[in-house]
């Protein structure tokens, strides 16, 4: 046990302080769930990649700041990002997983086109995975690209596929190999959003954005070179994609900063003169959180330390998404309790703008609400800890409907 | 950076662990649960080849001169085990309070002899830790009066230790105080009442800011609790984990109904983040002075709360057996209990941990 930083990492702490100290006022609000970053938030962007705070590891000659992969680097960073409640930088598909898939495989003009402009969120991605009939059974996907004259042809439908109202690109997971095995008939592809005869229709969430969408293609063309690692490869690259998805421990970074913004909340908001941090039941609540809080980043400092020695974390891993989404929800409750009447009134102000504090806060609380849905949801999760982390028996298969 | 165990310290939990199964299996815990004293000689003595009583001592005094981590992993064994060992007094607050408090020649007087586990220390830490219960002694030219209830580790102690609501500590013979025994709900560990009437005490005066010293001590005391709460917590999820693998009802396993494996996760999951938190709290007492006393109030309430859950639920998990006496589970039940409540329960350690953070002021 020895939580005193090493000189490079004290030096790069001292830096970042420097930077936060004289930019942080540029920055924009941290929270409020995704939208397509305004222009504030891609100068702030532009700036945390020229400075290696975003896009760290990312090669100098596509865009990135060249530096060696560096797990105590990067909760470095994150640490005093959060520290300072300050906007640590996009994270959304394109970046944490398209752009390590193409460094992995993609070709040199691939990485050229595609990697920069993401990282400096640019171009925005969506993924196109998920099919009507095809939630969890992913290698089933049936929407087809056949090869005429030079171009995909695809056709077919994708489901919750978020951001695609408003991304430039997807990454497309479709079947080009009918006669193939159903693993080897899947290929990748990368197409515009603005492609004739592709149509995301939103599919509006109960925080009142169109968080994700349906989209429909109609003999949409993809020129044949946008193809990443080949024909038929395209389950082997979705597994790459998933593979770099990232392990959720930069989560504590959230907890914290949202923990911070608690605080000053319940520290500006009264009622009838009386601060309610000094209220003794508004009180309990945040010292409940705060030890919660503290649990939860002592146990991502254990990951973190596994992760950096190679360790595999088992079940310590697995409580992640459960424990932290249930975490996140309980600090959005005690905000929007704190808000109380007055922060009931709610009016997104769109993909493009700032939403007012309330506003932002209501959103997050009903934001977690997806993300314990989203990506496994906590019966799953729960079933996942219970089989895989407690190894006990799984539920036996019932007869009847499959 | 590097946030876990050293090799040292993970051999060193590996021997005390193993020791504790082979010293203290179910009959034998009964068998001590019946005096009820809290002490076992043969337990205590050969707990002194391990090393486990000059822990925290200084070389120079016989001791391994080890931190507050090594001793919270200790005592998160001895959680684990549901050992009857006046540990938290003797090992821990009273070496810390001579650490602390004491002058040179005190320490050379009475460092020696805990190491060696040749007296045993209870501490008694009333008014500070924010215990219920009374607590009213007075110190006056070498002699203490008064009367301290509820203390903790003195079924067998050969010394008290009690801190005054300045700061200051003053050791007592236990044959010059009178003391009245109490059964705990934890039949393992007795409470008892201490009186003194002018009692021959000799007081620590080395302390620059006694205050200050006394909370280094009462905020150790506290991690180790939390570190012993733990340890008893895990053990009654991993024996309800192995019972959910091996009953059988309705022709399955039980373990295979989600009812009760989400029972189990939602354990796991709220238990897990406590050990490293209870690292952290650990290594803040030595390391991070800062972050010293607000990491020893929330990790003495965070784990009372996660453990009184984990011990209810686990408890249910067993169905009728967890609550046989039969089964012995209710032992580690009532450890948790027990702990919680010794040197202020959460709503205490909370309360600390508001004034720290000048969150109580109304405007």
């Amino acid at each position: 046990m020895d939580l005193t930083l090493s000189e490079p990492y004290r030096i790069l702490q001292a830096e970042i302080r420097d930077f936060i100290r004289q930019h942080g006022d540029k920055s924009p609000k941290v929270g409020g769930g995704r939208k397509r970053p305004d222009q504030k938030t891609l100068d702030w962007q532009k700036r945390l990649v020229e400075n290696g705070y975003a896009g760290r590891t990312i090669p100098k000659e596509y865009g990135g700041f060249g530096a060696t992969p560096d797990v105590m680097a990067a909760a470095v960073i994150a640490g005093e990002f959060a520290r300072a409640n300050v906007y640590a930088g996009l994270t959304n598909q394109g970046i944490s997983m398209l752009v390590p898939t193409l460094l992995e495989l993609g070709t040199d003009e691939q990485k050229r086109q595609y990697v920069g402009p993401t990282i400096r969120g640019d171009i925005i991605w969506c993924q196109g995975y998920s099919e009507p009939n095809n939630g969890s059974d992913l290698a089933n996907a049936q929407t087809k690209a056949e090869l005429k004259d030079g171009h995909w042809i695809v056709n077919g439908q994708k489901i919750w596929t978020s951001s695609a109202h408003y991304a430039d690109m997807m990454f497309l997971l479709c079947r080009t190999e009918p006669d193939k095995s159903k693993h080897d008939g899947l290929s990748y592809l990368l197409l515009s959003m603005k492609s004739p005869g592709l149509d995301p229709r939103p599919l509006k969430t109960m925080t009142g954005r169109n968080e994700f969408n349906e989209v429909f293609f109609t003999d949409v063309k993809v020129p044949e070179s946008q193809i990443v690692l080949g024909r038929g490869k395209g389950w082997y690259v979705a597994n790459v994609t998933l593979k770099h998805e990232r392990l959720m421990i930069g989560d504590a970074g959230k907890m914290t900063a949202r923990f911070e913004q608690l605080i000053s909340l319940l520290q500006t908001s009264e009622i009838d003169g009386t601060k309610l941090i000094a209220m003794p039941e508004y009180r309990d609540r945040l010292l409940r959180l705060q030890g919660e809080v503290m649990a939860w980043k002592a146990h991502n400092l254990r990951l973190l330390t596994e992760a950096a020695q190679g360790v595999d974390s088992g079940v310590k891993r697995m409580i992640i998404k459960y424990g932290g989404t249930m975490l996140g929800f309980r600090l959005s409750s005690l905000a929007v309790d704190a808000l109380g009447a007055a922060g009931l009134p709610y009016e997104s102000l769109g993909e493009d703008a700032e939403d007012d504090d309330a506003t932002t806060w209501n959103i997050d609380y009903m934001y977690d609400v997806g993300l314990m849905i989203g990506g496994g949801s906590t019966n799953i999760q729960k079933n996942i800890i219970g089989e895989r982390g407690l190894d006990l028996p799984r539920e036996p298969k019932a007869a009847g409907r499959a | 950076m590097d946030f876990g165990l050293t090799l040292e310290q993970r051999q060193f939990d590996d021997s005390l662990r193993a020791f504790l199964a082979d010293n203290l299996p179910m009959d034998r815990l009964r068998v001590l649960a019946e005096s009820g004293t809290g002490y076992d000689e043969t337990l205590w003595n050969n707990l002194t080849e391990l090393g486990l009583h000059g822990l925290l001592v200084p070389e120079r005094f016989g001791g391994a001169g080890l931190g507050i981590l090594d001793a919270a992993l200790a005592a998160e064994a001895l959680g684990n085990a549901a050992a009857p060992v006046p540990y938290l007094g003797s090992v821990v607050m009273a070496t810390l309070a001579f650490i602390n408090s004491a002058s040179e020649a005190q320490q050379d007087e009475y460092l020696p002899m805990i190491a060696a586990g040749e007296c045993r220390f209870a501490v008694a830490f009333p008014s500070l830790a924010g215990q219920t219960g009374t607590s009213s002694v007075q110190y006056a030219d070498g002699r203490l009066s008064g009367r301290v209830a509820g203390v903790a580790d003195a079924g067998a102690a050969t010394h008290f230790l009690i801190y005054l609501p300045d700061g200051h500590a003053a050791v007592v013979d236990a044959a010059n105080a009178s003391t009245q025994f109490h059964r705990s709900i934890d039949r393992t560990r007795p409470i008892v009442d201490v009186t003194l009437n002018n009692a021959p005490a000799v007081r620590l005066d080395a302390a620059n800011a006694p205050l200050a010293a006394a909370h280094r001590v009462l905020d150790a005391g506290r991690v180790i609790v939390a570190a012993d709460t733990l340890g008893s917590a895990q053990h009654m999820l991993d024996a309800a984990v192995a019972f959910a693998k091996e009953r059988v009802q309705f022709g399955r396993i039980i373990g295979s109904f989600q009812g009760l494996k989400y029972t189990l996760a939602e354990c796991v999951t709220a238990l897990e983040p406590c050990r490293g938190m209870m690292w952290y709290a650990a290594y803040a007492q030595d390391a991070l002075p800062d972050e010293a006393r607000l990491t020893a109030c929330h990790a003495k309430a965070h784990l009372s709360d996660v453990a009184r859950d984990v011990a209810r639920l686990t408890t249910e998990v067993h169905g009728g057996m967890g609550f046989t006496d039969l089964l012995g589970l209710h032992f580690w039940f009532k450890r948790i209990s027990f702990n919680r409540q010794i040197l202020g329960g959460p709503e205490r350690c909370r309360e600390e941990a508001a004034d720290l953070q000048g969150w109580k002021s109304r405007a």
